[in-house]
């Protein structure tokens, strides 16, 4: 049974087709609007969460099927002891299709080895998000109209971010990429992800905690917080946490077309002055990531038989 | 220094120097009920120095565990006193409950039941990952 854990789970090809279909739903939503009729999507949300648990939501219903769920994970089977497996063997009966979220990391991929029906990963832990990264995707595409020849600024926390590691690993599949890495001497992006991911497919990057000085040469400016518990003392944190904070200033040596994006949710590190700029792309990416997942489900659900 | 030749059973040979008791450890072999030798800082003109197990008991060892500990340590198997077969073990491509992964956040800290699997992710720098949270593995 295919389910999708990790976004390298998908190949290019794959990730080429989701992205015609978010367009081609985005364009004709009438035409999928009854395609999962009497089908159910179960949302297994492990821990707290809104966009991903909504979105997964909207876009089951939005396909025409139905959505079955706990309230909250204290009052499922989980709290009683029950373990991944025999949840995800358990749910299985129930429903056509699976989207977890776990606070453990790898939780997901042992229900998929454990159901039978597919299994989406919507975020174990620190560890992969992948419809995240589909909803970058294709507000990248939608944006820049290609995955290729784009300088790719990732600002903020590098270390701990999974978006940002997800979505480095994903573009590095594509060509003539640059990567400037921004942040933090504390919050650099670990040297395995530079070894094995941008090293590996020798792609071009630079690292710099400058902002402002970066802003020019870019394309897309992906933002992430820098987090006050990433730090070792409290004097560090105040000394850089402007730093990283998005401005109307700071844009000002931007390109006209730069497109700003954040996985979300926000505290301060971009201004709400900059939200009815043009080049804020971050509440397109919540948009997107309905239409991607609502491209996912289709796929597996056909590819399972059930549609 | 003596240790008798074996009868039938096997010997690890060319460990890297220091490496004997972990792999000793990771065998379980001591909870084996049989004849062992660990032979530490032997002169190798290979390696100059190397450890050296014999087990005198045609008992079963995980080769995978081996391979993973020293990819380039050597199994010789004794058959009536007689070398009948040598071979080098290579890195496993992956390991099932060989070790643990130590990561808090892994699915595998909390469901007791489930295999500690890492794959080989990294051949040339001998990394292996977790099979659930791809923490990698501390030798």
């Amino acid at each position: 049974m295919r389910s999708v854990i990790d976004v390298l789970d998908l190949s290019v090809e794959e990730l080429d087709e989701l992205i015609k279909t978010a367009l081609d739903i985005i364009d004709n939503p009438e035409k999928y609007a009854h395609v999962c009729d009497g089908k159910k999507l179960a949302t297994l949300f492990f821990e707290p969460s809104t966009r991903t648990r909504m979105s997964f939501e909207a876009a089951m219903y939005e396909l025409g099927g139905h959505v079955i769920s706990m309230s909250e994970a204290g009052s499922s089977s989980a709290a009683k002891g029950e373990s991944v497996a025999d949840t995800a063997k358990t749910v299985s009966c129930y429903t056509d299709i699976i989207a977890m979220r776990h606070p453990k990391e790898g939780a997901p991929l042992v229900a998929s080895l454990n159901a039978s029906v597919p299994v989406i990963n919507a975020g174990d832990g620190g560890h992969n998000h992948p419809t995240q990264t589909l909803a970058d995707l294709l507000t990248i595409y939608r944006e820049k109209g290609s995955f290729e020849n784009l300088t790719i600024g990732f600002c903020g926390d590098l270390k701990f971010g999974r978006t940002v590691h997800s979505l480095i690993n994903a573009l590095s599949r594509y060509g003539n990429n640059k990567m400037i890495l921004i942040s933090p001497e504390e919050l650099k992006l670990p040297s395995y992800v530079k070894k094995d991911v941008l090293q590996k497919n020798r792609i071009p990057y630079e690292q710099t905690t400058d902002l402002v000085g970066a802003m020019p040469k870019l394309d897309i400016l992906y933002m992430t917080r820098v987090q006050r518990e990433r730090f070792f003392n409290e004097e560090d944190y105040l000394r850089l946490k402007d730093s990283y904070i998005l401005d109307v200033k700071k844009l000002e040596n931007a390109k006209e077309d730069l497109c700003i994006m954040h996985p979300l949710p926000r505290v301060n590190e971009i201004s709400i002055a900059i939200d009815d700029d043009p080049r804020a792309c971050y509440f397109k990416q919540v948009l997107n990531g309905k239409y991607m997942r609502m491209a996912l489900i289709l796929k597996l659900l056909k590819e399972a038989g059930t549609i | 220094m003596n240790v008798d030749s074996i009868q039938n059973g096997f010997v690890i040979d060319h460990i890297r120097a220091g490496y004997g008791m972990r792999l000793y450890e990771l065998l379980g072999l001591d909870d084996r009920d049989v004849s062992i030798a660990i032979i530490k800082n032997v002169q190798s003109k290979k390696l100059g120095k190397k450890d050296i197990i014999k087990i005198d008991a045609d008992i079963p060892v995980d080769l995978d565990v081996i391979g993973y500990v020293d990819p380039d340590a050597t199994i010789n198997i004794i058959k009536d006193g007689k070398l009948v077969e040598k071979r080098v073990i290579g890195m496993p491509e992956k390991l099932v409950n060989v070790i643990k992964c130590k990561n808090p956040r892994c699915i595998t800290s909390t469901e007791q039941e489930l295999d500690h699997i890492f794959k080989l992710t990294d051949k040339n720098n001998k990394v292996y990952r977790c099979a659930y949270c791809e923490t990698k593995a501390s030798k």
